[in-house]
């Protein structure tokens, strides 16, 4: 008996896949492509809930495997010409970047909060060994001898030299803020190392970045490429000559008013060229155009033939397609900075290929005829033929949209959509089935969990600001932060300048912004990012809850600095005593309001209070100002509401000469040192 | 690299004076290494001819100076300034980390890192844990950095960015102005003005403190048994044996037994040295106020200008006490030696006067 012929209803191809997912949902299977949705790193009903978000892909040489790394905490590995699943393998929590040995027969798998390295025997499918690794391990990669394995510790600021046979830590060698993507040039000579967050610098002043190079023999830094102006800096590819390589990055212009965004002011993106191919120096060259932003560049893929470079643009939701050899003889041609020449992209972009939402990385085929975009938001790949530049296929991994489909469908079961009065009802027939799903599935999560991600495709996506000039993400590199300070206010150059941030944790931090005029994150994320941010369009009310849940829904990351059970170090429990001292070194009582655990108390590290702590500049129209968390503060220096501290340490070194913020000016060297170590823990 | 650097360099010093002096035929003149000196000054490329330490990494030379980090490669001097984030134009100090060819230069203002030919960190007693901005010495072993300061030590863990500072509060030294540093995996010694030498013990995590049985006294009352004198100014910690220099002489401690050298039975040519670099255990080198001397284990050679005239000279005191006067055509650049390091057979020395290569000449 037919569906149709049991209900009386008209049932279209729609409604039949709707049903067909939901009924395989209720039986625990997995009609739509087995293993495909979190299916090995959860249990229970949370395996279909989980969204796969792919992230980065690595053909094999011979193109006959496609593994793609999934943030969800596995990987997939496909055939790499059918696309037909092979296998999944679990991983860690938060895995960021992969990499082959030479032979192809390891797959080495960074997951950033664990801090570790799985190894997977490639043969076998399974993981085979997991390693320690420094602090938020973001990308690792083997040299062509097989000798070290480099890993880039975000937090640490660092890439970790690794025995590739044991895994055993050789050395650490210093890289750029926020560590995270190494690239092997071709010819395994050396490595380039991007980071995410901008080297300190002189507060307002420009930003700086730099590609870190390490030589694969010594494994020693031997140079640094400088990118200047540049902040929120992703991966790099290289010709197959190793003549050419190029950089993706973001360019902000955070010492101009934000307001600034209707002149094409606030962020530019770009790319920088080195090496023999550019006469071995840098050139900067613009991905935009006027009215049609290429954000956040993020993967960079260039074909074998060298023809064609790719870059993917993740809040533009797109692929920029370059013609190389174009845009090399544009390059010399021209003298003088090409970066702030916004019609420059004209002479060498031949198309921006539609992707998905915060298209990812990036992996042109062995032979250069595909090229596949992880769209991370969309739980999809996308599939671009390298000859027309166009989406040829698309492959679901399960996700955003089997979710929508399965509430929709379980919706549509229970009777709650889409039945027409009179009409039977599917429960009414399934009642236990839908009792069990009832139990197993939970709607409101789904529900949830579909505003969450809808939330962050907001977040991550370009869409809504003036001339889809940048996204939240801009900002809030991966959710988090960027090292810098903005001037947001229509109120004249250079006055009230704050600094950015952390996300982590701010759920019941309100009130928000550092004036704390913002009483819940609706109003800032809504009505005060519309109006100094996008200056475009609102959100509407769905969206602005969608992104306000999912910014509530960000959890803090591992704090690396606590020790496992929450005990502290000698240093810590020093630190800890004098953040809740209430007399000084000389024996005379602290004011209750000059303590430390006055203001930064309960779990957040603050009492969501306006204080004036002595810190307003020459800029700042108030000195009052919202005591912000201390919530994984290690991380996010420059410090105070301007970001005039370097470091924790000058902002009692240097900002509290009055002891205004926090009796401090006793305490000796040692001591201060002991508070920082505490404050580290929070 | 550097391992093979170190041991050729014990092999060649070995060779050239045979296993010691005391295997030498009577009456021989001990045979101690032979240099022809270059000086680079400020004529020559040198920032500045007050030279207070050198370093030698591979073929790059550093010569922390007055006025600047110079560094020497390929016949070329580079000079690193405040312009390029050097914290204080007067670097002091410098040490290089082994595994990761990074360097450290400790100024006057502070403590930098130069990475890949840059200058990516600068640390001081306002922007970081450091305990004092007067860098005197500096010392890397494994993940951490150690700090000698006008105001205590600091170490710093590079992995997890923790300072920790040794002061008179959590040691036992009296005075807090370390003026040198020498780290390795099982101890870390420290030479400090006034408070004698501390030395820090990795596994237990205790200090203990060697100073003058004498105390302060200027004069020896009891030699061989201890620390010299308690103005220490700096440490080298080789081969499990400490070589420690004072204002007042020099002593060597085997972690079982004290030896002292003082200008009336060795061939110090003064007992004010601010410098010693051990080669190993029982090789050692001695920058003074009034030259630069080597000890092979038994006898002595001291390499610098007349005091009077100017001229080059090299003097020869073997195990007995004889004297010899060498003739040389080079000296170091001053008589105020600074430090030293070594380059295979080579020598670099840090003086008042410049920076002074000192090649080696094989004697037949």
């Amino acid at each position: 008996m037919s569906l149709r012929s049991l209900h009386g209803r008209r049932i279209d191809s729609v409604w039949i896949a709707t049903l067909s997912v939901l009924v395989a949902g209720l039986c625990g299977m997995r009609l739509w492509r087995p293993g495909t949705v979190g299916a090995a790193t959860n249990s229970g009903s949370s395996q279909i809930l989980n969204y796969a978000s792919p992230e980065e892909m690595l053909f094999t040489r011979d193109g006959s495997r496609l593994y793609v790394l999934c943030q969800s905490g596995e990987v997939r590995v496909f055939n790499g010409a059918t696309y037909a699943s092979i296998a999944t393998i679990p991983v860690g929590h938060q895995p960021r970047g992969f990499s082959l040995s030479p032979d192809e027969s390891r797959l080495f798998v960074v997951n950033s909060w664990d801090d570790t390295l799985s190894v997977i025997d490639t043969h076998a499918l399974k993981v085979t060994a997991t390693w320690h690794v420094g602090m938020e391990p973001s990308s690792v990669v083997d040299d062509s001898a097989d000798k070290y394995l480099y890993v880039a510790n975000r937090i640490s600021n660092d890439v970790a030299v690794l025995n590739a046979a044991t895994g055993a830590e050789v050395k650490r060698l210093a890289a750029g803020r926020g560590a995270s993507y190494i690239t092997l040039a071709p010819n395994g000579k050396r490595l380039y190392v991007t980071h995410v967050y901008p080297n300190p610098t002189p507060w307002r002043t420009p930003p700086e970045s730099e590609v870190t190079v390490i030589d694969a023999r010594t494994a020693e830094v031997v140079g640094h490429i400088p990118l200047p102006s540049a902040a929120g800096v992703f991966h790099v590819a290289f010709t197959s000559d190793s003549r050419l390589g190029v950089v993706a990055e973001m360019h902000p212009k955070n010492l101009l008013p934000v307001t600034q965004v209707e002149s094409g002011w606030v962020f530019e993106n770009t790319l920088t060229l080195f090496g023999p191919a550019v006469g071995n120096k840098t050139v900067e060259v613009p991905l935009d155009d006027l009215e049609n932003f290429a954000v956040r560049p993020f993967g960079v893929a260039i074909t074998p033939d060298g023809s064609r470079l790719y870059v993917s643009c993740g809040g533009s939701e797109a692929v920029v397609a370059i013609d190389l050899p174009r845009l090399l003889r544009y390059v010399r041609a021209h003298r003088g900075p090409i970066v702030y020449d916004l019609a420059a992209g004209a002479h060498y972009v031949v198309k921006r290929i539609p992707a998905g939402h915060d298209a990812h990385g990036v992996a042109v085929s062995p032979d250069g005829r595909r090229l596949l975009v992880a769209n991370r938001l969309d739980d999809t790949i996308s599939v671009i033929d390298t000859r027309s530049n166009n989406v040829v296929s698309t492959i679901g991994l399960a996700g955003s949209k089997q979710m929508w489909s399965l509430q929709f469908g379980l919706q549509m079961f229970a009777g709650m959509t889409n039945a027409a009065p009179g009409q039977r009802r599917c429960k009414s027939c399934h009642i236990d089935e839908h009792h069990r799903n009832a139990k197993r599935m939970k709607l409101s999560t789904i529900k949830q969990i579909q505003a969450l991600r809808r939330g962050e495709q907001a977040f991550y996506s370009g869409h809504y600001a003036f001339h889809g000039a940048m996204g939240c993400v801009n900002c809030h590199i991966d959710s988090t932060f960027d090292a810098m300070q903005w001037d947001f206010e229509p109120d004249g150059l250079a006055r009230n300048i704050v600094d950015n941030m952390l996300l982590e944790g701010i759920r019941d931090a309100a009130p928000y912004d550092w004036s704390g005029v913002n009483p819940n994150l609706p109003t800032q994320g809504g009505p005060r990012t519309e109006k100094f941010i996008w200056r475009s369009q609102n959100y509407d009310v769905r969206t602005l809850a969608d992104v306000c849940a999912y910014i509530n829904s960000l959890p803090e990351r591992p704090n690396r600095w606590r020790l496992p059970g929450g005990n502290l170090t000698p240093a810590q429990e020093r630190g800890k005593a004098i953040f809740e001292r209430t007399v000084d070194d000389f024996g005379k009582p602290i004011p209750l309001t000059n303590r430390c655990n006055y203001c930064h108390s309960g779990p957040l590290g603050t009492d969501h209070k306006k204080f004036d702590v002595g810190t307003k500049g020459p800029g700042d129209d108030s000195g009052l100002f919202v005591t912000p968390l201390l919530t994984n503060i290690a991380l996010t220096a420059p410090y105070l509401h301007n970001g005039r501290a370097a470091s924790l340490e000058e902002i009692w070194t240097i900002y509290n000469p009055q002891d205004r913020h926090g009796r401090t000016n006793d305490l000796a060297k040692d001591e201060l040192n002991d508070l920082i170590e505490y404050l580290k823990t929070r | 690299m550097k391992r093979k650097i170190h041991t050729g360099w014990l092999a060649a010093v070995l060779a050239v004076t045979g296993t010691c002096a005391m295997a030498a035929p009577p009456q021989q003149l001990p045979q101690m290494p032979h240099y022809r000196f270059v000086n680079y000054t400020t004529a020559n490329g040198l920032p500045n001819d007050h030279v207070y330490c050198v370093l030698v990494d591979g073929n790059r030379i550093w010569a922390g100076t007055d006025d600047g980090l110079a560094e020497y490669e390929h016949g070329k001097w580079k000079t690193y300034t405040t312009k390029d984030g050097l914290a204080q134009q007067a670097v002091l100090s410098l040490a290089l980390d082994k595994r990761t060819g990074d360097v450290w230069a400790g100024t006057m203002g502070g403590l930098n890192r130069i990475s890949g030919g840059r200058i990516i960190d600068t640390y001081t007693q306002l922007n970081s844990g450091l305990s004092n901005n007067i860098v005197y010495g500096v010392s890397v072993e494994e993940e951490n950095v150690w700090v000698a300061t006008a105001a205590g030590a600091s170490r710093l863990n590079l992995d997890t960015g923790q300072w920790s500072i040794y002061t008179d509060s959590n040691t036992p030294m009296k005075e807090i102005w370390v003026y040198g540093v020498s780290a390795a995996p099982d101890k870390v010694y420290l030479a400090v003005w006034g408070s004698g030498l501390l030395e820090y013990n990795q596994q237990t995590k205790l200090w203990d403190i060697y100073e003058d049985p004498d105390h302060e006294l200027e004069i020896v009352l009891f030699k061989n048994q201890g620390l010299i004198h308690d103005i220490v100014s700096s440490v080298s910690y080789v081969d499990k044996t400490v070589w420690a220099a004072t204002y007042f002489g020099n002593s060597r401690y085997d972690g079982r037994y004290w030896q002292n050298f003082l200008t009336k039975d060795s061939g110090l040519p003064s007992n004010f040295t601010n410098f010693v670099k051990g080669v190993d255990a029982h090789h050692a080198w001695f920058c003074t106020d009034k030259g630069l001397a080597y000890y092979d284990g038994a006898n002595w050679a001291v390499y610098t200008p007349s005091l009077t005239t100017g001229k080059p000279e090299m003097t020869v005191r073997d195990a007995a006490g004889k004297i010899s006067h060498i003739s040389v055509t080079t000296a170091p650049a001053n008589n105020y030696m600074l430090g030293i390091d070594f380059q295979g057979r080579d020598i670099w020395v840090a003086t008042a006067g410049g920076l002074s290569h000192g090649i080696f000449e094989p004697q037949p």
